[in-house]
Parts: C-alpha cells; sequence; structure tokens
C-alpha cells in the first residue's frame, strides 16, 4: 500500500489523517476516523443517489439511493444500469428498482411515494 | 370570515414538524398552506443521503426524511391545502391566500407561524460583468430542473461559490455525464462542508478555485465562455490573473437568504439573520406571530430545521392556550466580535433548565473560546478547537447563569491565548 494523506469525511470536523504502507492511521482524532482511513485506502465506497424515469406519476422522476456504500470505482457503471430503468406508478418509499446493484451486493431502492396520477 | 386556531404558512420540514409539535400540545385546529403541489418543500429535490443522523440515527435521503414528517403530519390528520400561495398577512392575523381551486380566501388566525423556507442569492444580486445570455442559473433551480424533471441543465459546467448545494450539484452533474470544470470560491476558504469537498469535488478531480471569482461572462444567447479571476484582501479582481473556461452554463452557490417578506411588510423586527427577531420561544416581537426552519435562520441540517419547529409549534400551541404572556423582563442578545449572528434575539426565562443559543461565526477559527457576556461580566466560555461558518452551532447554556434575565448578553468569540 502506498502512504495517502487524506481528510476524514466521517463527521464535520474533518481531521487530516495520514495512513502510512501497513495502514497504521494517525492524525484521527477518534477511533471512526481510523476505520475510515484503512477502509479509503483499500476498498473505497460511496453511497449512490439518482433518480429514474417513473410514468403516471406525478413528476417523470422517482428519486433513488444505493442501500448501502458501494466500490468508488463502480459508481459510473452503476449509474448506466440505473439509466436503464423505467418505473410505473405506484412506487412506494423502500422499493427495491435494482436487485444486486453492479454485483455489488447493495440493492437501488426508491426514496419517494410516488402515487398513480392521472 | 373562516376562522382557524394556527395557520401555518410553507408546508416544508419545518412547516410539518411545527404542526405536528402544536397538535401534540393540544392545538388541533390547523391549516399549513403550501404553495407546491406536494408537501415536504425543499427536501423533495435534495435526493442525495446525509439527511436524519440526529432525528432518525439513520442517513437518509432528503425525500426520505420528508416522507416522515408527511407522514407524522397526516397521522394526525392535520389539514392542509397545496397549490395555495399567501399573498397577505395582516398584524390582525388575517392570513390571504390564493389558489386554482378555491380563488381567494381570507382566514382570522389567532396565531401565525412563519416557515416560508429562504431563497437563493442570484446572478442579479452579485452583478457579475458581461453578457447576460441564457444558462445562469442557480444551484437550486440546477437541482429541481434534474432532480425532479430530468433536464440537463448543460454540458460544461462552471459553478460559482463553494457552498453546500454547489458541491453537491457538481456531482450530481458529473455522474449525469455533465463535464464540471472547476468551481470558484471568493473567500480564502471554502464554505461547504468537509465531507462535501471530498466526496463531491476531489472523488471527481474537480478542481476548486479559492480566493477567486467570475469576473465576466461571455454569450450571445446561450453561456460560451466564462472569466475567473483571483481576488485581492477587498474581493476585487486582480489584472493578469484572469484565465477563462469554455462553458455552456454558469451555476451560483452563493447563499440563501429567509424569505420572509410577508412579515417584512407588516413591519415585524427582523434581527442579524434576516429573519424575525424572536425570543427563545420562537415568538416574534409581535405577539402570535412565530417562525422557525429557513424563514429564521437558514440552517445546514433539516435535523435542527425540525427540532426548532416543534418547539415553536408548541409555543405556538401554549400561546393560544393563554399560557404564554410576553413578559416585561428579558435579555437582549447579540452577536458580538466574530459572530455573524444569533437566534434568540431575546430571552425571557421560563423555568427552562437550559437556553439554546443557535449562530455562526464569521470566518473559520481555531482553538477558540465562545464567550458569554450577561451586563459586562463572563458567565460562560466554551472552547471550541474549530468552528466554521457552514456549521450553525448550537449551544445550550444553563438557564442559571442568566441571572435575573434582565440587561444585554453578547456572544463573541475570542483567541485562546498561546502560552
Ligand atoms: C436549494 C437548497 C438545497 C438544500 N440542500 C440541503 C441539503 O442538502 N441538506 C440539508 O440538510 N439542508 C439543505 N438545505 C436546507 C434545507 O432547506 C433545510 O434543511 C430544510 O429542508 C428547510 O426547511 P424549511 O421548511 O425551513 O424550508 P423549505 O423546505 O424551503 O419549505 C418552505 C415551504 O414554504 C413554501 N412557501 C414559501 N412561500 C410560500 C407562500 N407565500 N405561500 C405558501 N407556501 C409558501 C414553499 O413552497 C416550501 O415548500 C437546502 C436548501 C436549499 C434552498
Ligand atoms: S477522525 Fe473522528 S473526529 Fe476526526 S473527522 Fe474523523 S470522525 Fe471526526
Amino acid at each position: 500500500m502506498e502512504e495517502r494523506d487524506l481528510i476524514c469525511i466521517v463527521c464535520p470536523r474533518g481531521c487530516h489523517l495520514h495512513v502510512d504502507k501497513d495502514l497504521n492511521v494517525t492524525g484521527n482524532f477518534c477511533p471512526r476516523g481510523a476505520a475510515y482511513g484503512k477502509q479509503e485506502v483499500t476498498n473505497p465506497t460511496r453511497v449512490i443517489t439518482s433518480t429514474v424515469r417513473i410514468e403516471n406519476a406525478l413528476l417523470p422522476l422517482c428519486p433513488v439511493r444505493s442501500n448501502g456504500a458501494i466500490p468508488k470505482g463502480k459508481l459510473f457503471e452503476a449509474m448506466k444500469e440505473i439509466d436503464k430503468i423505467s418505473l410505473k406508478a405506484p412506487v412506494k418509499i423502500g422499493d427495491v428498482v435494482i436487485h444486486d446493484l453492479v454485483g455489488s451486493g447493495v440493492d437501488l431502492i426508491a426514496t419517494r411515494d410516488m402515487p398513480v396520477v392521472k | 370570515m373562516k376562522e382557524i386556531s394556527l395557520v401555518i404558512i410553507g408546508g416544508g420540514s419545518a412547516g410539518l414538524a411545527a404542526a405536528v409539535g402544536a397538535y401534540d400540545e393540544g392545538v388541533k385546529d390547523i391549516l399549513i398552506i403550501e404553495r407546491s403541489p406536494y408537501l415536504g418543500g425543499i427536501l423533495n429535490q435534495c435526493i442525495h443521503n446525509g439527511f436524519g443522523l440526529t432525528e432518525f440515527k439513520e442517513e437518509l435521503s432528503g425525500p426520505e426524511f420528508a416522507d416522515r414528517f408527511i407522514k407524522q403530519a397526516q397521522e394526525r390528520n392535520i389539514p392542509y391545502v397545496l397549490e395555495s400561495t399567501v399573498l397577505e398577512v395582516t398584524k390582525d392575523k388575517v392570513v390571504t391566500y390564493t389558489s386554482a381551486k378555491e380563488g381567494v380566501v381570507k382566514i382570522q388566525a389567532k396565531a401565525i407561524i412563519m416557515a416560508a423556507g429562504c431563497y437563493e442569492r442570484s446572478a442579479g444580486a452579485i452583478g457579475i460583468p458581461g453578457d447576460r445570455p441564457a444558462g445562469v442559473l442557480t444551484a437550486g433551480q440546477a437541482q429541481l430542473l434534474l432532480n425532479q424533471y430530468g433536464y440537463m441543465v448543460g454540458k460544461r459546467v462552471f459553478i460559482l461559490g463553494s457552498g453546500d448545494i454547489g458541491l453537491i450539484m457538481a456531482r450530481r452533474l458529473t455522474l449525469e455525464g455533465a463535464k464540471v470544470l472547476g468551481v470558484a470560491e471568493i473567500m480564502p476558504y471554502s464554505n461547504g462542508l468537509n465531507r462535501n469537498m471530498v466526496q463531491c469535488l476531489e472523488d471527481y478531480n474537480i478542481p476548486l478555485y479559492l480566493s477567486h471569482t467570475v469576473s465576466r461572462v461571455y454569450g450571445k444567447e446561450r453561456v460560451e465562455k466564462i472569466e475567473i479571476s483571483k481576488v485581492d484582501e477587498r474581493m476585487r479582481p486582480i489584472k493578469g490573473t484572469e484565465m477563462t473556461f469554455d462553458v455552456d452554463t454558469l451555476i451560483l452557490s452563493i447563499g440563501l437568504i429567509p424569505n420572509n417578506t410577508l412579515l417584512n411588510n407588516i413591519g415585524i423586527p427582523t434581527g442579524r439573520s434576516r429573519g424575525c427577531a424572536v425570543d427563545n420561544h420562537y415568538e416574534s416581537e409581535f405577539e402570535g406571530f412565530f417562525a422557525c426552519g429557513n424563514v429564521l435562520h437558514v440552517h445546514d441540517l433539516v435535523d435542527n430545521v425540525v427540532a426548532e419547529s416543534r418547539e415553536a409549534g408548541k409555543y405556538a400551541a401554549r400561546y393560544i392556550q393563554g399560557q404564554l404572556e410576553k413578559k416585561q423582563d428579558r435579555i437582549h442578545v447579540s452577536a458580538g466580535d466574530g459572530i455573524g449572528y444569533v437566534v434568540p434575539e431575546y430571552v425571557a426565562l421560563d423555568g427552562s433548565k437550559t437556553t439554546a443559543f443557535k449562530f455562526r461565526v464569521r470566518k473559520p477559527s481555531k482553538n477558540v473560546y465562545i464567550t458569554y457576556t450577561l451586563n459586562g461580566n463572563v458567565i460562560k466560555k466554551v472552547f471550541k478547537p474549530v468552528i466554521i461558518p457552514s456549521e450553525m452551532e448550537i449551544m445550550n447554556i444553563p438557564s442559571e447563569l442568566l441571572g435575573e434575565g434582565k440587561g444585554e448578553l453578547s456572544v463573541s468569540l475570542v483567541q485562546k491565548e498561546e502560552n
């Protein structure tokens, strides 16, 4: 592993972290920073949020998010998959829109109730 | 004229939480008046996650957070009207609204809660020199168009202002296939949260130009090019530092302002936050007029909006029930050195164990004391290793320190002496 300097994003304090070759983290004010530093260097992940097309609803789009973090390197691939689909109202908050998004083991879920509007 | 005990202007997170607060305190004769075709306000377009950590101990997206409060209001059968815009409020608490369905409606209220949110500073507000083509819009407008209507606002984008909404839009537009060429911030520091700097700019290699502003916009019909320049200490562009970017869109994320015109119009005094000057019960200088959420002061976290608004609702209910009287004795609170504004503007002791003070500092600072001075005596010092303007601070001060509840209280920022 290469040495890295990072800003911890877990809380607003924004500690400046240093992660060395053996994954030792310094500069963190609390243990959450150490865990973040390790994760960010070995396998950085992010939650993805976007929208998908929907028919017969008040608005043409339904907001969605991944139900957990996915590898950072797969964000654009996930966006491509999200762009392909289209929903039909009614949709409920929490409905699974895509199972196992880009093989991450995480689902894409709807984040707004979209009742039918004629 | 129709009579309703409590009229709430705005059905965003503040209006909904205020309604729930009032209802749970025993006032059930409520009407929420909302301009849009849905409840929930601005959160509906904030599709990113990160809301609700305090309120629900979960990381939700904006629409999910809004939904929880819409359901809390609906479970209580709190009445609301949609697509209805409040046009006028009078000193006697007559509220006039207009809607396509009902036409013009007048209501006599016993108390009013103002919860109309905020608006964004626009291009006119900062007077950028150059052409006035299409393609210049605020971050919130871009967010609404893209996230609710699927309208891609541009292909090559530059962002002025490092506020969080601008940063979040930089990421969102990039993920949707646009090229974001950079973000310029006139201050020497970012106005967004660190986590947004990392997740929205660094993740996508979007450069941030600190101490820079857009000095010219070019384009006949549509934006074709913008020029940015470094600024001096007095924020004036420095000649010879110009850089140009070929873009079709300029997004502005340069500040939010409480949307308090309806109450300004009847002369209710305002505070430094540009919302009403309120006391610790969220009551303005006019009895029975309350305010909460972004129309009172601009919040960065909706969790704080709903906590504040429930309280405002509770006190409005007590006012209606005849249990909240304006006291003669109260403390006037002011923002001292290094502090932008403080809410509340007045504190009337009411037996509560603590009193909450909410404020923003003027610039990022390290190793400082937030110092509370009552009638010339320092009553409390709170040490902060780091404090930044983009985060609103909330401090609960023991009420016993507030003496007899009279005189002047100043909140100020004092640098810790190096030793
Ligand atoms: C563009 C933008 C993006 C934001 N993004 C975030 C974010 O990412 N995270 C975060 O925590 N906070 C964000 N905020 C702050 C966010 O606004 C607050 O967290 C919170 O949602 C504000 O709630 P509110 O009820 O005070 O305002 P709003 O949600 O704006 O609600 C005000 C409501 O009043 C209605 N209204 C206004 N005038 C009238 C009238 N005359 N008659 C009838 N109805 C009226 C409006 O239609 C609106 O629904 C953002 C703010 C803006 C402006
Ligand atoms: S290390 Fe701890 S205190 Fe520092 S930013 Fe990360 S979570 Fe916050």
